[in-house]
């Protein structure tokens, strides 16, 4: 920079590549361990790989065998149900939990680390200890039945077809004190000039929130959306600690057969295919969120 | 010019020192021996090296029966830094071997007779094209039940000889309020009471002919049918609690008297001896009622693989050949609850139910009523394996009758080929 | 408390105060419950634990279970507890996350106040970084690691985390200093401040809010993961392996107390970075990263 000083025109075109220069590093590791890496998946996915990446193509045989496994199937309906459930419902306690918080609350600085602690934790520790909580055995049922109330049961994690709801309710700890932050944020960033100018109108509490405050909160309700959504496409951790997919198959989702397959059954093939889905599923969420991103600001 | 040269050299002879001194005497071991008790008879190899002033660097990687430890192995092995051994089980060692990426002891195996002492079994899965590329650690057998004494005595049963006398004593335990069968709900548990039904169903030839030789005739038959039914018998003495459980947890039940029997693998011993249980007196060891005679083994070997300079390979070597001394052996069996890999080895620090086992697989050996465990991965490869546990898992879970489970297993298994 | 300060506008009757108090504490005791439990449970002797209540507190305190999930609890062949993994994870995170946010900042700096043709896609292809999932780049960049010489090593294991950490940290910054008035920096640059200058003398005394989100986000991620840490730690496993070694050992008796100490001291480092920075917080969402 001090030689660049002496000489005018060299620094202007200086300051002109800074900050391409400074931007390159990111760039180039972007393009490498991202998109390179996804290419090389997608090239897996036509090749007949099965335990260590092999490079003899097989076109759509991956494909064609994935969609016809039943395990997949199987993966893709819980995905259905599971993101379903667990983006609508971390949605309507965040936003509950921040409209009611937002109300001058006692204790505020107490409950709000109390919400967002579990973010903190590892879906390790996470899925152990929902894991114990509802076991019947020894978690919650046997607690209140020694308590004395015999007839109460909870026992959804042993049940096929109850089993994914506990990691919809496992998952609903972990992230919605998040979704509840981001509503805060949204919450406290509308001006308070447009609330009392209704609420001088005579608009009660209820229209109050539905007709302005909400609709104000579009960003943050986008926001929320697309990250609940790829959480819950790439949700591994959680299943593997909570349920490890069980009982029998009924939790598994394409995060775990994806890995299940190309790590431990020895079909790379067919799990870099499940991957490609993965990715393009994550991709048709995410284009037009990243499409309005960059449409609105310069 | 002169001067660059020697610097070249003198950079040269330092790498070659620090690589030297890294890598020739330490080894790397990658396993998932992590709790107690395996732990500490592993540590036991660990010092048998340091005598000989071979370093010991330990992975351990936990979860899932191996899983994590074979993912976290394909990394190493594509970044191009393969550990010196990794624990590993049946095919496994035979498709990384195909790969082209394991070592070779002959040299060490010739020196020290082990075709002689191995089980030929065995040798199926530690040698690859005629080559030793393993070397095994134990052999456990997955056809046993274990039952709790007391509970036995109480209610006034005999230990069971045939499938129905087995069903009628699972029912009396029922009936007095107890659990019948303790079992935890995981694929591969569920796979390993499979092992021992197949066996109680048809013997060792419908086995091999079901669950190594995949003969579509002999997996959707009549006898399979059978099999899951048996499966489903099982099943209905096992409590509600089951899914997911993990199985000492089960061994413990049988352990307190909650439940009368437990269909495991050898290992399930140490938990029982860990408890203060004696075998014969506490608790009994029998093979799963009909399938006496046949044993469906399974050998924890340490595969070799491949390793670059002259000092790691001999590290290597002396670590193989620790692995297969009488006195490691010796230690770490009598811990693991498995039976030594090698024929030779004196029986009298065993107790009762490992002196059995021994037995067992000599004459099974003998006979040719040995057959590779399918719920561990010695009757196939991952991806039929694995087939086979999706069926099985389903069935036991309710998702099939046993027809439908038989003819899926078809489907499934030919799927996976 | 800071944020109160704002007026909400909004004024609730007697009976709805209540009720929403009700609801939140309900909440509260709802995201308690699994803490409450897996601490409880830490400070029990082993044999209360298996025959007795979950919930009940313990009859004999004790704190061996944590002295024995730091020092002395089996991890693999040696007997040492959490300790030297707990030593890994810092000697990881902290080069990792400072690395990642330094980049993030500078990224979102150029990508809002030196903008050129084309900064939208790159944008656009940084951001979805955030998104994938991580199992698909598990053998490629072992490959890439083993040609690099960084396998095995928390070198490596720092560049990983760095990678797919920049597209969030990138997010973060370029969000709020969107919002941050570009005519202040063309003045500056009309004043001769070169690109620098501006960014340490003007935008980097404004980033406090954001960079306290992008530390916490990256900070919790990097310390949680355990797929990385598995696959490419190498002789330098983090915490979470370890952990996951003590939790899921594949025999031997379950001493579940020992396992929930060392949850909790897994989980210590986040949990602190979360109470104490937790307040910031909100405010540093507030400040422009949800406005998307």
């Amino acid at each position: 920079m001090a030689q660049a000083a002496r000489e005018p025109d060299f620094r202007t075109r200086l300051q002109e590549w800074i900050p391409k220069l400074v931007l390159s590093p990111s760039v180039a590791a972007m393009v490498v361990f991202v998109y390179g890496f996804i290419a090389f998946t997608v090239y897996l996915s036509f090749s007949d790989s099965r335990m260590l990446p092999s490079y003899d193509l097989v076109g759509f045989g991956n494909y064609a065998k994935l969609w016809g496994l039943s395990a997949w199937w199987t993966a893709i309906v819980n995905l259905g149900i599971f993101a379903s459930l667990y983006i609508v419902t971390c949605t309507a306690i965040g936003l509950v939990l921040a409209i009611f918080l937002d109300q001058k609350i006692r204790g505020e600085g107490m409950l709000r680390p109390i919400y967002l602690y579990p973010m903190a934790l590892s879906f390790i520790v996470t899925g152990t200890a929902w894991k114990w909580i509802m076991d019947p055995g020894i978690g919650i049922e046997n607690s209140m039945h020694l308590w004395g109330w015999t007839s109460f049961e909870f026992d959804w994690i042993k049940d096929r077809n109850m089993a994914i709801y506990t990691v919809v309710i496992a998952a609903v700890w972990q992230t919605s004190g998040f979704v509840m932050a981001m509503f805060l944020a949204g919450l406290r960033g509308i001006d308070n000039e447009i609330l009392k100018a209704a609420q001088i109108d005579g608009a009660s509490s209820w229209s109050l929130y539905r007709r302005i405050v909400i609709p104000l909160l579009r960003p943050a309700f986008l926001s929320a959306f697309v990250i609940l959504a790829h959480l819950a496409v790439k949700s591994y951790d959680l299943i593997v600690a909570l349920t490890g997919g069980g009982p029998g198959r009924a939790t598994e989702l394409p995060a775990t057969f994806m890995y299940s397959y190309t790590f431990t059954r020895n079909s790379m093939g067919i799990g870099a295919a499940s991957a490609v889905i993965m990715l393009m599923t994550i991709a048709a969420i995410m284009t037009p969120y990243l499409y309005a991103e960059l449409k609105e600001k310069t | 010019m002169r001067n660059t040269f020697g610097k070249t050299t003198a950079m040269a002879a330092v790498l070659a020192a620090t690589t030297g001194m890294a890598q020739a005497e330490d080894v790397e071991v990658l396993h998932w021996w992590t709790s107690g008790g395996e732990a500490a008879a592993l540590s036991v190899l660990k010092q048998n090296l340091e005598t000989e002033e071979i370093g010991w660097i330990d992975m351990p990687v936990a979860g899932g029966g191996g899983e994590a430890a074979m993912t976290t192995l394909r990394a190493r092995v594509t970044s191009g830094d393969a550990p010196t051994a990794v624990q590993m089980l049946g095919f496994d060692i035979q498709d990384w071997a195909a790969e082209g990426v394991l070592g070779n002891l002959n040299d060490v195996a010739e020196a020290e007779g082990w075709d002689a002492v191995v089980p030929e079994a065995l040798q199926a899965f530690s040698k690859y094209d005629g080559n030793w590329v393993a070397a095994p650690v134990n052999v456990h057998s997955s056809n046993w039940v274990w039952a709790n004494k007391a509970v036995l005595d109480e209610l006034g049963i005999e230990e069971p000889k045939t499938w129905e006398e087995f069903v009628a004593a699972l029912q009396a335990a029922k009936d007095a309020g107890k659990t019948g069968l303790a079992h935890g709900g995981q694929p591969w548990q569920e796979a390993t009471i499979f092992d021992g039904v197949v066996l109680s169903v048809g013997g060792p030839e419908f086995y091999r002919a079901a669950l190594i030789d995949l003969d579509a005739e002999a997996l959707g038959g009549e006898q399979m049918v059978e099999a899951f039914n048996r499966m489903g018998t099982l099943r209905s003495f096992v409590d509600d609690n089951f899914s997911g459980r993990d199985w000492n947890l089960a061994s413990a039940m049988v352990i307190n008297g909650d439940a009368a029997f437990q269909i495991m693998g050898d290992w399930a011993k140490g938990e029982f001896v860990n408890a203060g249980k004696v075998p014969g007196e506490d608790f009994l060891c029998f093979r799963v009622p009909g399938s006496d005679g046949a044993v469906s083994f399974l050998s924890d070997q340490f595969a070799m693989f491949a390793q670059g300079d002259d000092a790691a390979k001999e590290a290597q070597a002396k670590m193989a050949s620790a692995i297969m001394s009488p006195e490691f052996q010796i230690a770490f069996n009598t811990v693991k609850g498995s039976v030594p890999s090698r024929t030779d080895v004196d029986a009298s620090p065993f107790d009762s139910c490992a002196q059995k086992g021994m037995e067992q697989l000599a004459a099974a050996s003998e006979s040719g009523s040995l057959v590779g465990s399918m719920g561990h991965g010695h009757a196939n490869r991952a991806a039929v394996k694995n087939a086979m546990y999706d069926v099985i898992t389903a069935h036991f879970n309710g998702e099939f009758t046993a027809e439908e489970a038989a003819d899926e297993l078809v489907n499934a298994v030919e799927a996976a080929q | 408390m800071a944020p109160a300060q704002q007026d909400t506008a909004v004024h609730t009757g007697r009976i709805a105060r209540t009720f929403i108090y009700v609801v939140l504490l309900v909440f509260a005791l709802f995201y308690l419950l699994p803490f409450f439990v897996m601490l409880v449970n830490s400070l029990k002797p082993l044999s209360e634990i298996t025959d007795g209540n979950m919930m009940a507190l313990p009859r004999a305190w004790t704190l061996e279970p944590w002295r024995q999930a730091w020092s002395s609890a089996q991890i693999g062949v040696q007997p040492t507890g959490l300790k030297p993994y707990f030593v890994n994870s810092l000697l990881m995170v902290v080069p990792a996350v400072a690395i990642t946010t330094v980049l993030g900042a500078l990224n979102g700096y150029v990508l809002t106040k030196w903008t050129f043709p084309g900064h939208r896609i790159i944008f656009g292809l940084l951001l979805f970084t955030c998104f994938i999932p991580f199992q698909i780049v598990l053998i490629p960049m072992a490959t890439v690691l083993g040609k690099l010489g960084l396998a095995g090593s928390i070198p490596g294991l720092i560049l990983v985390h760095c990678v797919y950490g920049i597209g969030f940290s990138t997010l973060y910054y370029r969000n709020y200093y969107a919002a941050f008035p570009t005519e202040l920096v063309r003045a500056a640059m009309i004043d001769g401040a070169g690109f620098f200058r501006i960014f340490f003398r003007i935008m980097l005394p404004v980033s406090g809010p954001i960079t306290v989100v992008s530390v916490i986000w990256l900070f919790t991620n990097i310390w949680n993961d355990f797929l990385f840490g598995a696959s490419f730690g190498g002789q330098s496993q983090p915490m979470t392996v370890a952990l996951n070694n003590l939790v899921q050992s594949s025999t031997g008796v379950k001493e579940y107390n020992v396992h929930f100490a060392g949850a909790i001291l897994a989980a210590l480092p986040t949990l602190v970075v979360y109470i104490v920075a937790g307040r910031y917080f909100v405010r540093g969402l507030m400040a422009g990263s949800v406005k998307g």
